[in-house]
């Protein structure tokens, strides 16, 4: 019998309409269906979610931990791109 | 003839023993899954099965109106008096037979359960509701099963084939109505078994030719569920099933 692991897919669950997909975890899977499934049957058994994303791990192009520097320290010290100079109002969510 | 009200009390019985007995046999899975996933959605699938059984079990009592409860019927009641359909206390044995077991019956379930939704019972319509739903994704993941295996390896496809072709002789059973499925159809609106069986052969037919299988032939069909004439297979599952409230009555945890 072959034993090759099945692929990683990453779960992306959205909580309620109007929230965007996060990123809820990981599963193994043999296909992109069965990714679906399985996201279903262990992310959203106690009603977690109505929308269900996934995509092979493989798939996902990540920043490089050693070009941390060079990617995230330039933003550090422009603090006029930060919009905290705004009051927000009472009753307003999900922001 | 029989009343309409006893015709009723033992389809919902019937209903109740259906899903106990398959919940009872994915329950006796858990912690056997091939991956952590499958394990998940096993266990997922005998919870829902076990609350079908008590949704079922819990109307029966009402109906029965002496005072028996769900434990009553799951746990006190003897191998003869179960009206289960045989496929569902057959072995588990290897994985492609629980999915081969799970889809010949799903596809029959989902239909049935389709047509209760507009039967006159009231009752049985909104539990019938519920389930639908519920099993309409596991006949999603449990059919997707057997498509993978019977197109996968050489190896998966002999195996998921003479799974189909062992538990055949029971799908017999699923449209051999008999008095109580006349009443329920003809006092209630209830599912009419005939053109079920059609439905279920014509479905049953394109997910094997999807899998690559062969339809069995037409064979002597094995039958004794709906009269409480079981397999040997029965007596082992229930005694484990009710061991507890066997050996404790009234045990509450």
């Amino acid at each position: 019998m072959t034993n090759k692991d099945w692929p990683l897919y990453e779960v992306f669950i959205r909580a309620k309409s109007g929230l965007s997909h996060r990123h809820a975890g990981s599963v193994h899977a043999a296909d992109d269906e069965m990714a679906l499934d399985h996201a279903r049957d262990v992310y959203t058994r106690r009603n977690e979610g109505v929308s269900i994303w996934v995509v092979k791990s493989s798939s996902i192009v990540a920043s490089d931990p050693e070009e941390s520097a060079a990617f995230f320290e330039p933003a550090k010290d422009k603090i006029y791109r930060h919009p905290t100079f705004y009051e927000i109002p009472d009753g307003v969510e999900n922001i | 003839m029989m009343k309409k009200e006893d015709a009723l009390l033992a389809y919902t019985l019937r209903l109740g023993d259906n899903a106990l007995i398959i919940a009872q046999r994915l329950i006796e899975l858990v912690t056997h899954g091939p991956e952590l996933e499958e394990e998940m959605a096993n266990a997922n699938f005998a919870l829902d099965y076990l609350g079908q059984a008590r949704m079922f079990y819990s109307y029966a009592g009402e109906l029965e109106g002496e005072g028996r409860k769900e434990d009553e019927f799951a746990f006190m009641r003897a191998e003869q008096e179960f009206r289960n359909f045989l496929l569902l206390e057959q072995p588990n044995g290897h994985f492609g037979d629980t999915i081969a077991r799970s889809v010949m019956f799903e596809v029959f379930y989902l239909m049935q359960l389709e047509a209760l939704v507009d039967c006159a019972d009231e009752r049985l319509a909104e539990i019938a509701a519920r389930a639908a739903k519920e099993i309409r994704y596991h006949l999603r993941h449990d059919s997707q099963w057997l498509i993978r295996l019977g197109d996968g390896t050489e190896e998966s496809h002999e195996k998921i084939q003479s799974s189909v072709a062992e538990l055949w002789r029971f799908t017999g059973e699923l449209f051999a109505g008999d008095e109580i499925d006349e009443i329920m159809r003809a006092e209630f609106s209830g599912p009419d078994l005939e053109s079920i069986q059609a439905a279920w052969r014509e479905s049953i037919a394109a997910i094997l030719a999807e899998a690559t299988l062969q339809m069995p032939d037409d064979q002597w069909m094995d039958k004794g569920g709906r009269t409480g004439r079981h397999s040997e297979h029965f007596g082992p599952l229930i005694a484990e099933m009710q061991y507890m409230q066997r050996s404790y009555p009234g045990l509450d945890w």
